[in-house]
């Protein structure tokens, strides 16, 4: 039981300077580089958490394994670690602990592609040849008997009214404290008190609303709490909008979609967040709540300039429904580094043609402006015109009506324009089977 | 033989389990205080007011500090003191220490430094190339200038000409572990200073100024860094002394470290490049004549500019004789973090710079640019040593025999142990280069929308330090009365495995096995005026001196047994010392030695012989010998977006007899990726106000697990270095960083594939710039 420490304490410091339990490091201090890796698990499974943007109440009536638990009660090494120092894996050792932990949840969880999991641990010695070759090394072991963990201690732990049990609580606490800040899955919310070193004096903790994460899939409609994470959201996408699906997989990392949810990632604004310009090509609708009050409204119309949403002090988003359709998505996500990168573009189209003409085009883009947009104009030069190249280059100009775009560090404003009028054409080509994606070309 | 076993690192099972300590998990004496410092909000102007009420007044902070407050001048620079520790009156970059917080946490000391008012009356802030070039802002008086014949008169006669310029981007290190230090004060006033540093005596040496010590009222100790990368030759400088400096004042223990952001906005990072070119050339490629314009982006002060300046001018002729050259190279002074060494130290800069020469030819005269390469290589090494052991030797039609005049360097130092040939044929058979390269421009025209390139490119990297009495190195090694050895030496530990390669070397001498050995952390007070863990010589000259020191004791207890038991020889192998027919451990050997009074320890020397530089004229014989490379990469690319990946990356690297072939080849992987990351993904933007935009891994992009090549085939060259190094081994941290070259051309490969125009790519060739290019060779605006 932890007393008397601060609702914003990371986990990292903790574990470093109360704990002294070392061997977790601090690489960047904002959950991009996976030093602080640990294993929490709960009624879900196991999964990793990066420790430096991870507050103590979050892990609330969750187990906690950091490497010094991976490591055997006697000393004895996990077959992850074995395999590291066979296949020389590491070289510092300062991103290892991480990298170890990431490993082990993945060999717990039998996951196999190594680079998926392994996107959110930099290392800059190696080159990352001999990791991989240590997870695949230890892909076939045993998980060691330690590995499991023993959650039955854990199910009826009490709580305060800042960690609500349902979205009834939380509607309830909210109403009463509308400037608190809501905490979902903190990879935002964390940097605002680890780099800009805020004080949130009032928080409240969503992660145990339950109810906010499920996902409900009708003949008509998918019903997502706001509390799903991209995890799960990925999951749930994967037969679908499997495009959707892969952009998730390159969104933030494992690390970070165990944490983040669908709700964070639409209610704080952001211009350049993934998911909703994806949701928005799908015609995706926004459920609020204040108190006992609902209203819903199209995703789009939720953002209404930089920094600024439909949403009143003590509203907080609950779901968002996708209307059930035939699967025409694709989402086109433009960055530096492919993974675990914020986009300079991101964009999503999903136009349906019928009878070799347009018949409803909607396409949404973020990056291109101070909000996630949709590009109207570039719709309208679609609708009713022939699906062909001639139609897509003649609705290519289109873009720069729609969109002003910045120049800023991921890319100026002339890639910017240039790349999403030509995703339009990437569009028109992937979905006559022609092959766009240079992450499915082989040597 | 404990060398040349792939044996792991030896603190891999520590790194695995999380038990390997780090500066910052020392545990600290109860009442330590933590610092952060205060930084300047622009880039360049004169300070008008500190307020730093509202720091003073935060929570848990002690001291507040600026320049005033100080007795000395600290200061913070390797080379020319010309880096005061906190700002005196000007601020000369946006991220310039200004104040020094001291705090009960670190928390605490990061949060109140953001309260400091500086008020500064700014001035113009030269940012660019070309704000320094219209200022005339420099290091050095004027240009230096390296030259050999007349490359004017030969480029004009030549049959063809081109020229042309490249951008070449810096490179933040990135190092995992973050600057750190932690200094303990001592009686007396000394101060021990526990510094993640690749150069202790530096430390030691800037703190005793600080501090108005002698050095030897200092000690300095590293045990690890969490990667270095040349990052830490200078870089550290600035929490050491100030942890020193409030150690003193207080009697407390201090511990500074910078969170990422800080270290990314204060610390010096690769020097970013123009090259302009002008090449005289035949129609087989050959060149004629060659003249470079090397400007270097130097930042604020000096620090190891000029060197590293002058290795990327003794790098322009990478693999390549150039018969008439001229270098001309600028290091320019501008408003930003003050650039620093990076793994390769200019080397990679002046590398590219020959490397688009190699490509732009070949492109001019529609040639594969592996032939204009080969055309173009020095000639192959005369003594070439044959028989078991000593290489293969090449006998075929791209080994030209070599005389002084195809083989001497644009500084006139002569290559004669140039191995590229039959590396490059080797490399060029074993990744099927050219049935490849056809597959490539099959596959191109079949898909309108990627494209595919594939390039070759070698590396030739020049190893000593170009500061002639660097190339020196000490040891302390200790065997104790039961048989265990004690292992010191100068080099410093920053991942690349040099420990457990100099205890392969100390084991080898006392034929015992390395868990023997115990290896201790690098201090200054057992091994002193060592020089920085830089230049790739960590293992050259450290496993000399361990050598040495080992012979020393060996020699030792065997003159005493050979005399003890009256025999003619003394042996030491397999755990075991030999006397004649007298078999004993070594444990056993060291007990009865002990007891017989016969000194068990001993220091060990090793400097580099045959060295002479003249660096202000540029000739004479900087480097002991050279190491070589060459990698073959294909990419793809998409032509709508710019986008681009690795598919595949064949090498071949050179390290001499391997110490340890596993701990090598972990270099070249780890070179290679690091290497093409600069050249591609890894991009600084720094705005007009001189403010560095990416400051963090969320803005900062260094390659991800999946950006490594899908197919990564490393081999080592297995070939004796002809220099008697340790073990005729090779040094291996910086060489394979420019391997790494090669990706960025198969990258202007994929891009020419679509015009005609040549693509001038710059880098890093992000998606943005590869998308310019692709406009720019199909002739576009």
């Amino acid at each position: 039981m932890v007393q008397n420490a601060s609702a914003t304490q990371t986990l990292l410091d903790w574990l470093r300077q109360e704990r002294h339990l070392t061997g977790t490091k601090e690489g960047c201090n904002e959950g991009d580089c996976g030093a602080c890796t640990v294993m929490v698990t709960d009624t879900e499974g196991a999964k990793t958490l990066n420790a430096c943007i991870l507050f103590l109440p979050q892990l609330h009536g969750k187990a906690l394994r950091t490497i010094e638990g991976i490591t055997g009660p006697d000393g004895q090494m996990h077959p992850v670690q074995e395999a590291m120092v066979t296949h020389h894996g590491s070289q510092c050792g300062f991103c290892t602990p991480g990298f170890i932990a990431s490993m082990a949840v993945g060999h717990l969880n039998g996951d196999t592609d190594h680079d998926t999991t392994l996107a959110g641990n930099l290392c800059r010695c190696t080159g990352y040849a001999p990791i991989v070759r240590a997870a695949e090394a230890a892909a076939g072991k045993d998980v060691p008997s330690w590995m499991h963990e023993d959650l039955s201690a854990l199910a009826d732990l009490d709580a305060d009214a800042a960690l609500p049990k349902s979205s009834d609580d939380l509607a309830r606490a909210y109403a009463a404290n509308p400037d608190a800040t809501l905490i979902a899955g903190a990879t935002d919310v964390g940097l605002w008190v680890t780099k800009q070193l805020r004080d949130l004096d009032q928080v409240i903790f969503l992660h145990r609303c339950a109810d906010m994460q499920q996902i409900e899939i009708t003949a008509d409609n998918i019903r997502i709490g706001a509390g799903v994470t991209l995890d799960a959201l990925g999951k749930a996408m994967r037969d679908l909008h499997p495009s959707f699906a892969e952009m998730i997989r390159r969104y933030g990392s494992a690390q970070v979609r165990a944490a983040a949810t669908i709700g964070g990632n639409i209610a704080n604004g952001s211009p350049i967040g993934d998911g909703p310009p994806a949701l928005i090509a799908l015609g995706a609708r926004l459920h609020l709540r204040q108190g006992d009050t609902r209203r819903d409204m199209a995703l789009e119309d939720f953002f209404v300039a930089y920094g600024k949403q439909d949403r009143a002090p003590g509203e907080f988003v609950e779901a968002i429904t996708i209307p059930r359709q035939p699967d025409q998505l694709r989402c086109y996500k433009l960055s530096k580094r492919f993974d675990q990168d914020i986009s300079a573009v991101c964009g999503c189209f999903n136009i349906t043609v019928d009878a070799g003409h347009v018949v409803e085009a909607r396409i949404a883009f973020g990056g291109m402006a101070g909000i996630p947009a949709r590009a109207s104009a570039v719709e309208a030069a679609l609708i009713g015109q022939p699906w062909d190249e001639i139609t897509i280059t003649a609705a290519m100009p289109a873009f720069a009506t729609d969109f002003s775009p910045l120049s800023d560090m991921r890319a100026s404003a002339a890639y910017r324009t240039e790349a999403a009028q030509n995703l339009l054409l990437r569009y028109f080509h992937d979905m006559n089977g022609q092959s766009v994606s240079v992450l499915e070309v082989t040597p | 033989m404990s060398v040349t076993q792939p044996l792991p690192h030896d603190a891999a099972p520590l790194h695995v389990t999380g038990r390997a300590q780090y500066v910052d998990d020392i545990p600290l004496p109860a009442d330590t205080l933590h610092l952060a410092f205060g930084t300047s909000p622009v880039a360049a102007g004169k300070i008008t007011t500190i307020d730093l009420e509202a720091v003073r007044a935060a929570p848990g902070v002690v001291m507040v500090l600026n320049a005033d407050d100080l007795d000395r001048d600290a200061d913070t620079s390797p080379s020319a003191h010309d880096e005061p520790l906190l700002a005196t009156g000007e601020v000369h970059f946006l991220g310039q220490p200004v104040f020094l917080v001291v705090a009960h946490s670190h928390l605490a000391a990061r949060r109140a430094a953001a309260l400091g008012r500086v008020e500064i009356d700014a001035t113009k802030a030269l940012l660019t190339i070309e704000d320094a070039l219209a200022a005339n802002s420099r290091f050095e008086d004027g240009p230096r200038i390296y030259q050999k014949g007349d490359a004017a008169q030969a480029i004009t006669t030549a049959q063809h000409q081109i020229s042309g310029t490249m951008e070449i981007g810096g490179q933040e290190h990135f190092y995992l572990e973050g600057q750190a230090a932690l200094a303990l004060p001592q009686d007396n006033g000394d101060m021990v200073v526990h510094s993640s540093t690749q150069h202790p005596t530096e430390i030691q040496h800037k703190v005793a100024h600080a501090l108005n010590l002698p050095m030897h009222g200092v000690r300095v100790e590293i045990r690890r860094m969490g990667g270095g990368f040349g990052g830490k030759e200078s870089q550290g400088n600035g929490l050491a002394v100030s942890c020193a400096i409030v150690a003193a004042r207080t009697g407390r223990p201090c511990k500074m470290r910078y969170d990422r952001d800080d270290d990314m906005m204060i610390t010096g990072k690769r020097h970013d490049f123009r090259i302009t070119y002008r090449a005289g050339f035949d129609d087989a490629g050959q060149l004629s004549g060659v003249e470079f314009v090397q400007f270097a982006r130097c930042g604020w002060s000096q620090d190891l500019s000029l060197p590293v300046a002058d290795r990327a001018m003794l790098h322009a002729d990478n693999a390549y004789h150039l018969p008439h050259a001229r270098i001309e190279s600028h290091r320019l002074r501008t408003n930003t973090q003050s650039a620093t060494a990076f793994r390769g130290f200019g080397g990679p800069q002046g590398v590219v710079g020959i490397e688009r020469v190699m490509d732009h030819i070949a492109h001019t005269l529609k040639l594969d640019p592996l032939a204009v390469r080969r055309a173009n290589y020095y000639a192959a090494g005369q003594q070439t040593p044959s028989g078991p052991g000593t290489g293969r030797r090449f006998g075929g039609a791209h080994s030209p025999q070599g005389t002084p005049e195809n083989q001497t360097t644009p500084y006139g130092q002569e290559v004669t142990d140039f191995i590229l040939h039959e590396m490059t044929e080797e490399l060029v058979n074993t990744s099927k280069y050219h049935a490849r390269r056809k597959a490539v421009a099959d596959w191109n025209a079949k898909n309108p929308i990627l494209k595919k390139g594939i390039a070759l490119s070698p590396v030739k990297f020049g190893i000593s330090f170009t500061l002639t009495h660097l190339n020196q190195a000490g040891a302390l090694v200790h065997v104790y009365q039961d048989g265990s050895i004690q292992l010191n030496h100068g080099g410093t530990e920053m991942g690349q495995g040099l420990f457990q390669k100099v205890a392969q070397v100390a084991a080898d001498r006392f034929g015992v096995t390395t868990d023997m050995i115990k290896i201790t952390a690098t201090d200054t007070g057992k091994v002193p005026n060592t020089s920085a863990t830089a230049a790739s010589s960590g293992s050259d000259l450290n496993g000399m001196a361990v050598k040495a020191a080992c012979d020393n004791i060996r020699t030792r207890m065997s003159d005493f047994l050979a005399e003890y038991y009256q025999v003619p020889e003394v042996r030491f192998e397999d755990g075991m010392v030999h006397a004649g027919d007298h078999v004993m451990s070594f444990a056993q050997a060291a007990t009865l030695s002990y007891e017989h009074r016969i000194s068990l320890s001993s220091t060990g020397f090793y400097k580099t012989p045959d060295l002479a530089w003249d660096r202000i004229n540029g000739t004479g014989r900087p480097f002991f010998y050279f190491a070589y490379g060459a990698a073959v990469t294909e990419v793809v690319i998409d032509t709508l977006t710019g986008e681009n990946r690795i598919l595949r990356a064949d090498i071949l690297h050179d390290a001499g007899t391997s110490l340890n072939p596993a701990l090598d080849i972990g270099q070249i992987e780890g070179g290679y990726v690091q290497g093409a990351g600069w050249l591609t993904t890894e991009e600084l933007i720094w705005d007009d106000k001189g403010r560095l935009r990416t400051h963090a891994p969320s803005t900062y992009k260094i390659p991800a697990c999946g950006d490594r090549p899908r197919i990564f085939n490393v081999a080592l060259w297995d070939a004796a270095n002809r220099e008697e190094t340790i073990y005729r081994s090779k040094a291996v941290g910086e060489p394979p960083f420019m391997l790494g070259i090669s990706a960025h051309l198969a990258l202007s490969d994929a891009v020419a594939a679509c015009g005609n125009t040549y693509p001038a790519l710059e880098a890093p060739a992000t998606p943005e710039e590869i998308l310019r290019a692709l406009h720019h060779t199909k002739g576009a605006a």
